[in-house]
C-alpha cells in the first residue's frame, strides 16, 4: 500500500515524537493526574488511605501554617525580587557606559556567584551571619551598628537568606539586563543627547520604556523562582549545629516548598501534600497569567 | 558638565568595586578559612590570611568523603539528563515546526501548559513510582524525572522554525529519508541553539537540591549538593572542613566557568530571553 504524502507526514511526526510523548506522558502528564488524586485521599496512621473529596484543601485554607508559610514566601519574593532587579539594573547600566574600563573583569566577577554551587554557597554564607565570631557581625560591630542574632532569630533568619538569594541572582539578572540594553540603538540616545536630554532623561524616557519588556520578563522568572525557593532556607536553616529544623527556627523561614517537603516528606501526609502542592500550582499559574496580560499590552513612549 | 562627568565616572568605578568586595567576600572567606585550624576560624577578628596555614581539612575531607564519588554522580546525571532533553527536544521541536498533522495542536498545547506546573506537584507521584519500579538510590533514578523538558521543546521551536522549508523540501524532491533530512539539515542549522540548551540544561541540572534530597539516600547516587549537605549534617560544628568541602564543589565548576565563559553567558542569555 502507498501511503499519500499527507499520511506520510502524521506517520514520520509520530515515529519522531514518540520518545518525547512516552517520556512526557510518564514523567509529566500521568504524574501530574496522579498527584490530583492523591490529594482527595487521607492518610491513617498505618499508611492505609481512604478518600476523602475536596477536604484536603478545606483544611489546608483553615491551616495557620499554610497561611504562615504563604506569607513567608511572599515575603521572600517581596524581598528578593525587586532587590536583585535594582541592584543588576545599576550594574547592568554602568558596565553599558562605552568608556568604562574593566568591564569584562565586572562582568565576571558578578557572574561568579550564578555559578557557585548553591549548597556549598549556603553553608559559606550560614558561618558569615554565625553570630559571635561571624564576618558580618564583625563588619557590623566596627560600623557600631547593633549585631543580630541572624538565623539563630526568629526576625532575622529571613532577612539573611534573603541576602543569600539577592548575592546568588545578581549577576544572572544583570547579564540579561545587558543583552537588552545592547540592543537599543546607539542613534535614538545620540539623537536624544543632541535635542538637549539629561542622563536623567535620557534613562527615563528611552531607556527604561525600551528595556520594559526584558524587565517584565526578568521579572516573572524571578517571582517564579521565589515562590519556589527550597534550597537556601532548607540548607540555611538544617544541619547546623545550633538549628536542626528545616524552616526554623520556630518555622520562621518555612518557605511554602519547606511546608510541602515536610508534610510529604518528613510527616508522610501524603495526601494533604499534594493538595498543599496545587496551591503552588494555583499561584505560579496566576503569576503566568499576570504575565501575558503585561506582555500583551503595548507599552507607552 | 565635564566636571560632573568625571565625578559621576568615579562614583560608579567606587560603587563597582564596593559590589566586587561583597560578591567575592564570601569565597574569599571560605578559601581562607579552609586552610585554617577550627580555632583560627573562630577568632574574632577575623584574619584573611591564614596564621597557620594547614592542608589538614582537605586530608580530614577526602578521608571522610568519597567526593570523587559525588563527582562522577553528579556528572553521570547530568550526561543522561542533557543527551535525553536534547535528542527530545531537537525531535520534537522539528516536528512542531515542521510538519502538519491531527493532533498536532492538543500537543503542542499540552507540552507548553506543563511549563507552568511546578516540580512540587509531580514530586510526591514521581517518588511513589521510582518506589514501586524499584529506581530509589540510583543514578536513574536521581535523572529521570528531568529527561523531556518542555521549555527545550520550546527554545528549539523558535530556533528550527526559522530554517527555511525550501531546504527541507528539496532534500525530500532528491530522495533524502526523514531521519536524513533531520540528521543532516535540521541539526546542524541548530547547532547554536542545542549548545545554549545544553548549557542551560547543565546549568540547573548540576544545582538540583530537591529531587536528590527525596530520591537518594546513600553514597551510591548522592550528587554533589546533596553529599555535602550529609556531609554536613554529620559534622555540623566543624567549619573548617565544611570550608575545604565547599571550596572541592565550588572549584572545578568555576573553573569550567572561566574558560567556557562566552559561551555560557551566551547560552544563559539566549535561554533567558528566548523563554
Amino acid at each position: 500500500m502507498r501511503l499519500s504524502s499527507s499520511q506520510r507526514e502524521t506517520l514520520w511526526a509520530y515515529i519522531f515524537l514518540i520518545p518525547t510523548l512516552v517520556l512526557f506522558g510518564f514523567i509529566v502528564l500521568y504524574p501530574f493526574i496522579y498527584a490530583f488524586y492523591l490529594s482527595l485521599l487521607e492518610w491513617g496512621i498505618f499508611g492505609n488511605s481512604t478518600y476523602t473529596g475536596l477536604r484536603n484543601y478545606a483544611d489546608m485554607l483553615k491551616d495557620n501554617l499554610f497561611w504562615k508559610s504563604i506569607g513567608i514566601t511572599l515575603h521572600w519574593t517581596a524581598g528578593v525580587v525587586p532587590g536583585i532587579i535594582a541592584i543588576s539594573l545599576l550594574i547592568a547600566l554602568a558596565l553599558n557606559i562605552p568608556t568604562l574600563k574593566l568591564k569584562g573583569t565586572f562582568r565576571t566577577i558578578y557572574f561568579i556567584p550564578v555559578v557557585t554551587n548553591m549548597v556549598a554557597a549556603s553553608f559559606v554564607w550560614r558561618w558569615l551571619f554565625e553570630p559571635t565570631f561571624g564576618v558580618v557581625n564583625y563588619f557590623l560591630g566596627l560600623l557600631g551598628l547593633p549585631e543580630p542574632g541572624w538565623l539563630a532569630s526568629t526576625k532575622w533568619a529571613l532577612p539573611a537568606m534573603m541576602v543569600v538569594g539577592i548575592w546568588k541572582q545578581i549577576g544572572f539578572a544583570m547579564v540579561i539586563f545587558l543583552a537588552g540594553l545592547q540592543t537599543i540603538p546607539k542613534e535614538i540616545k545620540e539623537a536624544a543627547r543632541i535635542d538637549g536630554a539629561s542622563r536623567w532623561q535620557e534613562f527615563c524616557r528611552i531607556v527604561l520604556p525600551l528595556l520594559n519588556p526584558t524587565i517584565v520578563f526578568v521579572a516573572v522568572m524571578l517571582v517564579i523562582n521565589a515562590l519556589r525557593v527550597f534550597t537556601i532556607p532548607y540548607v540555611m536553616s538544617a544541619g547546623g549545629f545550633t538549628y536542626g529544623v528545616p524552616g526554623g527556627p520556630l518555622n520562621s523561614t518555612r518557605v511554602f516548598v519547606i511546608h510541602i517537603y515536610d508534610l510529604g516528606f518528613r510527616q508522610f501526609n501524603i495526601g494533604y501534600a499534594s493538595a498543599n502542592a496545587f496551591a503552588l500550582l494555583l499561584l505560579i499559574m496566576s503569576v503566568t497569567i499576570i504575565q501575558m496580560k503585561l506582555i500583551e499590552r503595548p507599552f507607552e513612549y | 558638565m565635564k566636571g560632573a562627568d568625571y565625578v559621576l565616572k568615579v562614583l560608579v568605578y567606587f560603587s563597582l568595586a564596593i559590589g566586587v568586595v561583597i560578591m567575592l567576600l564570601p569565597l574569599v572567606w571560605m578559601f581562607s578559612a579552609s586552610f585554617k585550624p577550627l580555632g583560627e576560624v573562630m577568632r574574632t577578628p577575623p584574619t584573611w590570611i591564614p596564621l597557620q596555614p594547614t592542608v589538614n581539612n582537605y586530608k580530614e575531607v577526602f578521608r571522610q568523603v568519597p567526593f570523587a564519588k559525588y563527582y562522577l554522580n553528579s556528572v553521570i546525571v547530568a550526561i543522561i539528563v542533557i543527551g535525553s532533553v536534547l535528542i527530545t527536544s531537537s525531535l520534537a521541536a522539528y516536528v512542531f515546526a515542521k510538519f502538519e498533522f491531527p493532533g498536532k495542536q492538543i500537543w503542542f498545547f499540552l507540552i507548553l501548559s506543563s511549563l507552568m506546573v511546578p516540580f512540587q506537584v509531580r514530586m510526591i507521584p514521581l517518588y511513589r513510582i521510582s518506589v514501586s519500579m524499584g529506581i530509589t538510590d540510583t543514578l536513574f533514578g536521581v535523572s529521570f524525572p528531568w529527561l523531556v523538558d518542555a521549555f527545550g521543546i520550546f527554545l528549539m521551536r523558535q530556533f528550527i522554525i526559522t530554517i527555511p522549508t525550501e531546504l527541507i523540501e528539496v532534500a525530500r524532491i532528491d530522495g533524502a529519508s526523514e531521519p536524513l533530512i533531520f540528521w543532516r539539515i535540521i541539526l546542524p542549522n541548530c547547532k547554536q541553539a542545542l549548545s545554549a540548551l545544553a548549557i542551560f540544561t547543565f546549568a540547573w541540572n548540576w544545582e538540583e537540591f530537591l529531587w536528590p534530597l527525596i530520591a537518594s539516600n546513600s553514597n551510591a547516587s548522592r550528587t554533589i549538593p546533596i553529599g555535602l549537605q550529609s556531609f554536613a549534617e554529620q559534622y555540623g560544628s566543624n567549619v573548617h572542613w565544611q570550608m575545604a568541602g565547599a571550596v572541592v564543589a565550588i572549584v572545578p565548576l568555576l573553573l569550567v566557568f572561566m574558560l567556557l565563559q562566552k559561551q555560557f553567558v551566551e547560552g544563559i542569555t539566549m535561554t533567558g530571553l528566548k523563554g
